[in-house]
């Protein structure tokens, strides 16, 4: 596949960068309490996500020209094309560049239980409250859908809500294994992600040990519904969140 | 009795029906194995709260839903709903796949206090194919850190070359589906060792040598050979 060079000029952010750098948490460790603790976030954050952005820009410093002016979003968008040149760089950029986009987006669809001035779920009569009715019956069954989904990933991976330009803008789940991302060019579903939800066991083992059901039904709780709708705006637009600044 | 464009299924039963035999379904349930040792023994290289809740949850929901999962097969089968028996694979594999690895890893595993190095015949594979006991971990163990996810790092036994080889597979494919006998696995699951270890899964399998049962791993080798 020819690389896709379109999207790093759509997508493209202050400027090319070489750096990937590690978001700060939109909230402190311990705002996700008590359905995701403190020590998990600080992990999960600090030593996790930081490890996929220092590998992908191992990866960088290896990769050909091309790939050292993407985005963060343009190295996903890429992954799966010939753009890397060598298989064993494409996998680099699939697990860490799919990794740092997959944390960053992540928490930032999480904030402190409570914060959400709709509650826990988009504004009634609003856009997306209107578009999952359309997709999924109501927002029970979505809600039940996709945590379906996220309780059987099997092995590591994240279940996804997304938008999908190419079918006028439907509205479907899916999941992915490891950091691979519906962005990605190789991803089987492929769409602009609106919601994600990390079933990696580092994101719920120090608490929910073997239960990820638990964690899955917990996790509601926190979900950012704001964002989620300001995603789903742009999302329908052919826009995807911004996740980073470099 | 009319076989032309009979169904393989209905041509069993046909079969079946016309020597008198009653159709049978010998589904054999699979049981979740004994530890060889208490929870705690395997500390202070894995702690006691890990072994439990891998036993008795992780390897315990393999096993529950192998036999929940193998039911619907046979079931299917019976009915001769292929579709049904084919969308029902990858929840096979996981499932077995999970209850033969871990099967396995509890048997390749042995308290500290009676750890022996590998010696005779297994030794000497080992020298043959890797120089040196220490070499061959200095292979295994970062290319099992670098298993994507979750999955385990082997050695393995391969029929066809006589050789020992290194190897890994993801989730809980078993290790036959790349042609080789499972001597040793090593579970890198998070599960595995993250209550104790967190992220530093490298610490995990640098201590995991000092617990392998290397006894176990020559008895493997002996009755794969």
């Amino acid at each position: 596949m020819k690389p896709d060079a379109a999207f790093s000029s759509a997508y493209s952010y202050s400027g090319p960068f070489q750096n990937l750098t590690l978001q700060p948490l939109p909230y402190p460790y311990e705002g996700l309490e008590p359905y995701i603790d403190t020590t998990t976030m600080k992990l999960h954050h600090d030593v996790h996500n930081k490890a996929y952005i220092t590998n992908a820009n191992a990866a960088l410093a290896e990769a050909p020209q091309a790939a050292k002016s993407l985005t963060l979003l343009g190295l996903n968008h890429n992954v799966g094309t010939d753009l890397f040149g060598k298989p064993a760089l494409n996998t680099a950029f699939q697990n860490n560049a799919g990794g740092a986009w997959n944390h960053a987006f992540f928490f930032k669809c999480m904030s402190p239980a409570g914060s959400s001035p709709s509650g826990n779920a988009p504004a009634q009569g609003g856009a997306l409250a209107k578009a999952i009715d359309a997709a999924f019956g109501n927002f029970t069954a979505f809600k039940a859908n996709f945590s379906e989904g996220a309780t059987k990933r099997f092995g590591s991976g994240f279940e996804w809500l997304l938008v999908q330009p190419d079918s006028g803008n439907k509205l479907v789940t899916t999941s992915t294994p490891n950091q691979d991302n519906p962005l990605q060019q190789s991803a089987e579903v492929k769409g602009i992600p609106i919601l994600t939800l990390d079933v990696w066991e580092h994101a719920y083992y120090l608490k929910y040990n073997a239960t990820r059901p638990a964690y899955i039904k917990n996790w509601w709780n926190v979900v950012n519904w704001p964002y989620v709708e300001e995603n789903y705006g742009k999302a329908t637009q052919g826009v995807v969140p911004v996740v980073a600044s470099s | 009795m009319a076989l032309r464009g009979a169904s393989t299924g209905q041509l069993a039963r046909s079969l079946r029906a016309a020597w008198g035999q009653q159709q049978s379904r010998a589904l054999v349930t699979q049981s979740l194995p004994d530890l060889p040792y208490d929870y705690s023994e395997l500390e202070p290289v894995i702690c006691a709260e890990i072994m439990e809740l891998h036993h008795k949850k992780h390897h315990q929901t393999y096993v529950t839903a192998l036999n929940a999962t193998a039911e619907k097969f046979a079931e299917a089968d019976y009915k001769g709903d292929i579709a049904t028996m084919i969308a029902l694979q990858s929840a096979l594999k996981f499932n077995r796949g999970g209850h033969v690895n871990h099967s396995i890893f509890w048997t390749n595993l042995v308290p500290p206090k009676d750890f022996e190095p590998p010696s005779g015949e297994l030794l000497k594979a080992i020298e043959s194919n890797f120089g040196s006991l220490d070499n061959m971990i200095s292979i295994f163990s970062p290319k099992t850190a670098a298993v994507q996810g979750s999955g385990w790092g082997w050695l393995g036994y391969s029929k066809d070359s006589g050789k020992l080889v290194l190897e890994t597979t993801a989730n809980q494919d078993p290790l036959s589906t790349k042609g080789l006998v499972p001597l040793l696995g090593v579970d890198v699951w998070e599960h595995a060792y993250y209550l104790q270890y967190k992220n530093v899964r490298p610490e995990y399998l640098k201590n995991i040598w000092k617990i392998v049962n290397w006894k176990n791993v020559a008895e493997r080798l002996e009755a794969a050979k």
